[in-house]
């Protein structure tokens, strides 16, 4: 007789069925019938509407009956939240019950039961239940606070159900104190008010202390995780805590040993670094950890993970254990990817030899990632203890005669770091490397392979016919590859001048023509400048001395790592991100380490160094998240970052990029003038200068005088921006019977301070039926009066005639100035310093454009789109402009694919011109 | 806390789920899959699996992975070792834990898991407390409930145990036979390099207890050599400061079968090996490859090596083995290319050998490296590492129980490279 048999009716009716069962007479049928019903929920499927049969079987005396329908309670209440009202009178009852199992189980099951209406009437059972003369129930009860604060945290801190929840932690039932502590860190992580009210004194780690003995394991869990959270004031403090927590670290439970060792790792940054007791620790540390190793292949990854913060923070602890670390063949990849990075933590001089012999060992396995994992691995060893690096070099120069391709290419990449680390000690394995140039593949292995030819051009004889087999497929390559074989190439260049200068023009004309990626041709510009003004100079920049690589260069840093120490056993130090990164709704307590103890005394301030997080409401992306989309570009991983020293020009920051451009453009003519790359260079500067001058939107002319109001004179005119300047289109018509002369043109006074740079010319006479046009320089620097709307200018002209006034709007584009473009920087400061009041949103109906070309558009008027983000799948285009007038405006616009409709945000001090620029982007977009 | 619960087949069938909070959809279970086909084997799926709002920790035992989500910062061994008892106590009670036995008790396991978990904390997670709860199912229960229509699968009271100091075991516990029955089980890891040397070598040992003794007894068992004990972990019904003073395994043990203590000898101590392998294995083109291994006791203490089994991974450019055991079988799998021979005990006037040939795929180069060997045996009335129990004391209750202490060496994880 087996529960499939509650699976085995598949008939239409099988609802109905039910329910029949259900209201049966007989109790052992009913029984049968809320089996079946569980054993439907069971595998997810929809039995609610029988909610108010199975509610119906509640009174019961039956316990098994009774547990079964609450089981389907818990399940269904939400979605019947009126039918579950049915329920609560038998619950309050149940609460008052003089069995103790049904008392807990009635508190336990409203508890469970998310409906507010329900919630109301918990209250006072569960006060009651909280002290209850059964410790059961109790405990029970404790756990319940911490549902009822899920539901409705208000409700809880308002009854006072927090207090009474203390009191349970000086419960004599140990049982019951654990519980009370897993329902309180579950109240502390979501509520900080609640937190202050459950903050552990040392009173109260004393009765968690002498209940950890006697409660169960996953007790013990939460009593340990209460006490890592609190800090002792003083050393004895600490020591006495570490002693009574140290016989955990030889409980059975993995969970229970590393939360001992998370106290204890904590508690030790307070005792006497050199004392008798400390040094005992330290070895009662290491059996417990090697221990969680030989358990299942589950629990030694988290395992692992914490061993390797706690190797970084005390190595002292397992530098004698590297065995244990050594990988067996069918261990889970997982697990084996994190003993290698343990074992190349615990390498030193002593047991190195040990150390390649198993990782060449690892080397030949058949799992590709882990067979990569080992070959880098053996570079790292080199990097970190130099005496064995000879001996890693030609463990690697074995494995590049194995021919194995993707082994040949992770030797080559972590051999480049060796060079960089012991210059001028291996080169003469550089001929067996470029025996191997061919089977490179990957954007990594080349770009290293290219950095080494580039760096020892002098000592390789071919080394530019070399980088000219590369140089073939320049436009195919990774940006990665191809700013790499930039660096060489103007490398060899500097050492081999004679015979390169063709290969050098080459690379750098691709480098700066034909490609559109903006890192590349900045710095192809950068080197064909420096080139071409100051080759000694280059030389200085290009080949200047490299800083070596550091030992280590994938430690945590400090401040994380002692962040992390706080966290060990937690989801937090298997990711290696402090909790506030990754979980939600965490509320920004920050765990440090106490200080480190020097007197054995420890200032109280500083022990409860919590810093809450500063959570800032940004509509734009940190400063740092804009320039890593940059380098995301050119860098492949953290192992290549090594690969450019800072004095190298690279494109690693927008700043640079925009100074590049600075210099170019000043010295721009001398460094063209003897150029033999013809007048095609200039079509590939004038993209990056981004003033394509004729490009800029010029609206048609219209009649701002008609004839009749003009005695016979009809002017159409219009404004556009050409070569950095303001220039009035104008023609005059003349539809009079008379010739017209003596033309002059006048300003009033207006919002931009618009007027002629030169007098008007025109020819004259203009003979009746006749046009004339001209294009009137403007300059900016009249007398200013603001006029509304903003953009009008009043004009008077004269002719031989009369004198006549007109008013026209010139359309604000024509102000955007050519040096609008903000740092990135600055317009993040910028942004977040103008008081977000000053934002104002405005639709854009109808584009039909996509973010490329909207930028490209908006850039050809001096709108310059300083950064793109997606977010969400949206574009957001964050842009500058700065008026003729000095009034800078930041703009954000948000374009959602599929939606001609764009949002367009404006920020700037002078919130006048908001409209004005409003229709900037509205005719700029729309022609 | 523990938030869900999923059980998800090896076909990818979520056949049970059970929430202790909010219910959670099953279409979270779509980033573990995502996860599982990114790995080549079923045993590479990574055990923690983030999502945006969920984090999966899952094991994977018995061809079934135990999936639980959770939404906050918890110990994550707290979830596994949970979901690795679960399955201990889905398997006491139904003999296996395998999808047919968790399918044929469902509503059981259903009731178990929310008897196990209360708002995701543990509330009742020993066995035997559970075993008074919730009845295990049984042949003889299911006539006498049918002929008397009465239902004995809940209890209608409290558990004993549940409360007292001593959790682990229940009161009134009667039996007429009081026995207690101690295997001490070692199992040795090792990786032993091409010549035949030492890599590493370490001890996993523990003590299995089968005690069916009445009353409330407390035991006091003790060792020649408490020494080689260094690192050890111990069941919760040890008492701790007895064994720091004193070095003698105290506690009342709870009813039935549990481990007392499990125990790791560091490799840094020199472990014994028993076995050795002399083994010669060429790739030619072809099918004139060549494999030759012989099996040969080192240091058994005069014990009998017995259940040798030899397996060999070979790469997937193998097509076959032909091969002649001078004793025993061997089988050959050409999915998974794994020799399995199996070898049986070593006797002491012959050692077993097994020879043939390697056949490689026509055109695949020629593998890199030789297959890995793994080995399985077992020496019984030896614990390698020499410990011996030295006595066992009962007090508390009056009668002379029969006790039986029982040794036994295994493989563990024993690999030779080749």
């Amino acid at each position: 007789m087996t529960d499939s048999k509650y699976f085995s009716t598949t008939k239409k009716g099988e609802i109905f069925e039910m329910k029949a069962e259900l209201n049966s007479d007989k109790k052992e049928k009913k029984k049968e019938a809320v089996k079946k019903v569980i054993a439907s929920m069971t595998v997810g499927k929809d039995v609610s509407a029988l909610f108010p049969d199975v509610v119906n079987c509640m009174q019961t005396d039956n316990l098994e009956l009774k547990k079964l329908v609450y089981l389907y309670l818990m399940n269904y209440a939400k979605s019947q939240p009126d039918m579950a009202i049915m329920a609560v009178n038998t619950f309050v009852k149940d609460c008052e019950d003089s069995n103790p199992l049904i008392r807990a189980l009635a508190v336990r099951t409203m508890g469970c039961i998310r409906v507010d209406k329900i919630t109301e009437y918990l209250c006072e059972p569960l006060r009651k239940c909280l002290k209850d003369e059964d410790p059961y129930v109790r405990k029970t009860a404790a756990v319940c606070v911490a549902k009822l604060h899920d539901i409705n945290a208000q409700l809880v801190e308002d009854q006072g159900f927090l207090d009474l929840l203390k009191d349970l932690l000086s419960d004599s039932n140990p049982m019951v104190v654990a519980n009370a502590v897993a329902a309180i860190s579950e109240i502390m992580e979501s509520s900080p008010t609640a937190a202050q009210v459950l903050e552990l004194n040392t009173s109260t780690t004393n009765k968690l202390l002498t209940a950890l003995n006697e409660c169960t394991e996953w007790g013990q869990v939460f009593i340990l995780d209460a006490i890592s959270n609190s800090t002792p004031k003083e050393e004895r403090e600490a020591q006495s805590i570490c002693e009574r927590v140290t016989p955990r670290l030889a409980h059975a439970n993995a969970a229970v040993v590393l939360s001992a060792v998370r106290v204890v790792m904590k508690l030790m940054e307070m005792l006497e670094q050199t004392g008798d007791y400390y040094t005992t620790l330290l070895k009662k540390l290491s059996p417990p950890l090697v221990t969680l190793l030989s358990a299942e292949p589950e629990i030694q990854y988290v395992a692992l993970r914490n061993i390797n913060l706690i190797v970084q923070k005390r190595p002292e602890i397992l530098k004698n254990e590297m065995k244990v670390f050594f990988v067996k063949y069918n261990d889970p990849i997982y697990v084996k990817l994190e003993k290698l990075d343990i074992m190349i933590r615990l390498t030193n001089p002593g047991n190195i030899a040990q150390v390649l012999a198993e990782l060449k060992e690892y080397a030949t396995e058949v799992d590709v990632d882990f067979v990569r994992k080992s070959v880098r691995a053996i570079g790292r060893c080199a990097i970190k203890v130099e005496q064995a690096a000879e001996r890693c070099v030609s463990t690697l120069l074995d494995l590049i005669q194995t021919k194995v391709n993707y082994v040949v290419q992770e030797a080559i990449v972590v051999i480049k770091d060796i060079f960089r680390k012991y210059p001028n000690k291996y080169e003469s394995i550089i001929a067996t490397l470029c025996e191997n140039l061919d089977t490179l593949d990957e954007p990594e292995a080349r770009a290293s392979m290219i950095w080494i030819i580039g760096e020892y051009a002098e000592r390789i004889d071919n080394a530019d016919e070399l980088l000219e087999s590369f140089l073939e497929g320049f436009q195919d390559e990774n940006p990665q590859v191809q700013l790499q074989l930039l660096t060489a190439i103007v490398k060899l260049f500097l050492k081999r001048p004679t015979d390169t200068q063709e290969l050098v023009q080459q690379v750098l004309s691709l480098a700066t023509q034909d490609s559109d990626n903006p890192d590349l041709r900045d710095r192809g510009y950068i080197y064909w400048r420096l080139l071409s003004t100051d080759p000694a100079a280059a030389k200085e920049v290009v080949l200047a001395e490299k800083p070596l690589i550091s030992e280590e260069t994938d430690l945590i840093e400090p401040t994380l790592l002692d962040e992390l120490i706080c966290h060990i056993a937690s989801l937090a130090s298997v990711y290696h991100k402090p909790p506030s990164a990754f979980v939600e709704g965490k509320s920004g307590l920050r765990r440090v380490l106490p200080p480190r103890s020097q007197s054995g005394n420890v200032d109280e301030a500083n022990v409860t160094a919590e810093v809450p997080q500063q959570q800032q409401p940004t509509v734009i992306p940190g400063a740092d998240s804009l320039i890593g989309d940059l380098l995301d570009m050119d860098l492949g991983g953290p192992s290549m970052q090594q690969m450019y020293p800072p004095s190298v020009p690279t494109s690693q920051t927008p700043i640079q990029s925009s100074v590049a451009m600075d210099l170019l453009g000043e010295g721009l003519d001398s460094l063209l003038g003897p150029s033999t790359l013809g007048g095609d260079v200039l079509g590939g500067l004038g993209d990056i200068f981004g003033m394509p001058q004729s490009q800029s939107y010029v609206p048609p002319q219209e009649v701002w005088l008609p004839a009749n109001k003009g005695k016979g004179l009809e002017i159409m005119g219009t404004f556009a921006r050409k070569q950095n300047q303001i220039f009035m289109e104008i023609t005059f018509t003349n539809k009079a019977m008379q010739n017209m002369g003596d033309f002059a043109i006048q300003f009033n006074k207006n919002s931009f301070g618009l007027m002629p740079a030169q007098p008007l010319h025109i020819r004259t006479p203009l003979p009746p039926n006749q046009s004339g046009s001209t294009s009137l320089p403007l300059s900016t620097n009249g007398p200013v009066q603001k006029m509304d709307p903003l953009t009008s200018l009043q004009v008077a002209v004269k002719n031989n005639i009369d004198v006549f006034y007109l008013s026209c709007l010139v359309p604000l584009h024509v102000m955007f100035v050519e040096d609008g473009e903000m740092d990135k920087r600055v317009f993040l400061a910028t942004w977040k310093d103008i008081p977000s009041q000053n934002e104002v949103q405005f639709t854009i109906n109808n584009v039909q454009h996509n973010g490329d070309t909207v930028s490209q558009k908006l850039r050809n008027n001096n709108i310059f789109t300083i950064a793109k983000r997606n977010v969400e799948g949206q574009d957001m285009l964050y842009q500058s402009l700065k008026l003729t007038n000095g009034i800078w405006v930041l703009a954000e616009l948000k374009i959602q694919p599929g939606n001609p409709n764009f949002t367009l945000s404006l920020k700037g001090r002078a919130m006048d011109v908001y409209s004005g620029i409003h229709g900037a982007y509205e005719t700029v977009l729309h022609n | 806390m523990i938030h869900s619960f999923f059980i998800i087949n090896n076909t990818g069938d979520v056949f049970m789920e059970k929430h202790w909070k909010s219910v959670i959809n099953k279409s979270i279970c779509d980033y573990f899959f995502e996860e599982q086909s990114k790995c080549a084997s079923v045993d590479d799926v990574p055990p923690i699996i983030v999502t945006p709002h969920h984090y999966l920790i899952n094991i994977y035992k018995n061809q079934l992975y135990f999936v639980a989500v959770v939404t906050t910062e918890v110990p994550p061994l707290f979830v596994t070792e949970f979901l690795h008892r679960a399955v201990e106590i889905f398997t006491d009670y139904f003999q296996e834990c395998t999808e047919t036995s968790l399918k044929d008790n469902y509503v059981i396991v259903y009731e178990l898991l929310d008897e196990m978990l209360d708002n995701g904390f543990p509330l009742a997670m020993e066995a035997n407390i559970l075993k008074e709860l919730i009845k295990p199912p049984n042949f003889l229960r299911t006539i006498t409930d049918t002929v008397t229509g009465k239902s004995t699968g809940v209890s209608g009271t409290l558990p004993t145990g549940q409360l007292s100091n001593v959790p682990w075991r229940r009161t009134g516990v009667k039996y007429t036979n009081n026995e207690a029955y101690f295997d001490v089980i070692e199992e040795i890891d090792a990786i032993i390099d091409k010549s035949g040397s030492t890599v590493i070598a370490e001890i996993t040992g523990y003590v299995d207890c089968l005690v069916k003794l009445s009353g409330m007894p407390d035991l006091t068992l003790s060792f020649i050599n408490p020494r080689l004990l260094d690192d050890v972990s111990f069941h919760p019904c040890i008492r701790f400061k007895r064994w720091e003073s004193e070095r003698v395994l105290s506690f009342v043990p709870p009813d039935g079968n549990f481990r007392l203590i499990s125990y790791h000898i560091a490799s840094n101590n020199t472990v014994a090996i028993p076995i050795q392998l002399r083994h010669n294995i060429l790739y030619r083109e072809g099918s004139a490859g060549k494999f030759d291994v012989q099996i040969s006791p080192k240091q058994t203490m005069g014990k009998t090596v017995e259940n040798v089994v030899l397996e060999c991974t070979f790469p997937k450019s193998v097509l076959n083995v032909t091969l002649t055991p001078t004793q025993g079988k061997y089988s050959f799998d050409p999915v998974g290319k794994v020799m399995t021979w199996d070898v049986g005990r070593i006797e002491p006037s012959k050692y077993p050998g097994i020879k043939g040939n390697i056949s490689l795929q026509t055109g695949a180069p020629i593998p890199e490296a030789n297959p890995p060997l793994t080995l399985h045996f077992s020496i019984s009335q030896l614990a390698l590492s020499g410990l011996k129990v030295n006595r066992l004391d009962m007090y508390g209750e009056k009668y002379k129980p029969f006790k039986g202490v029982k040794y036994l060496t295994k493989a563990g994880k024993f690999q030779v490279r080749t």
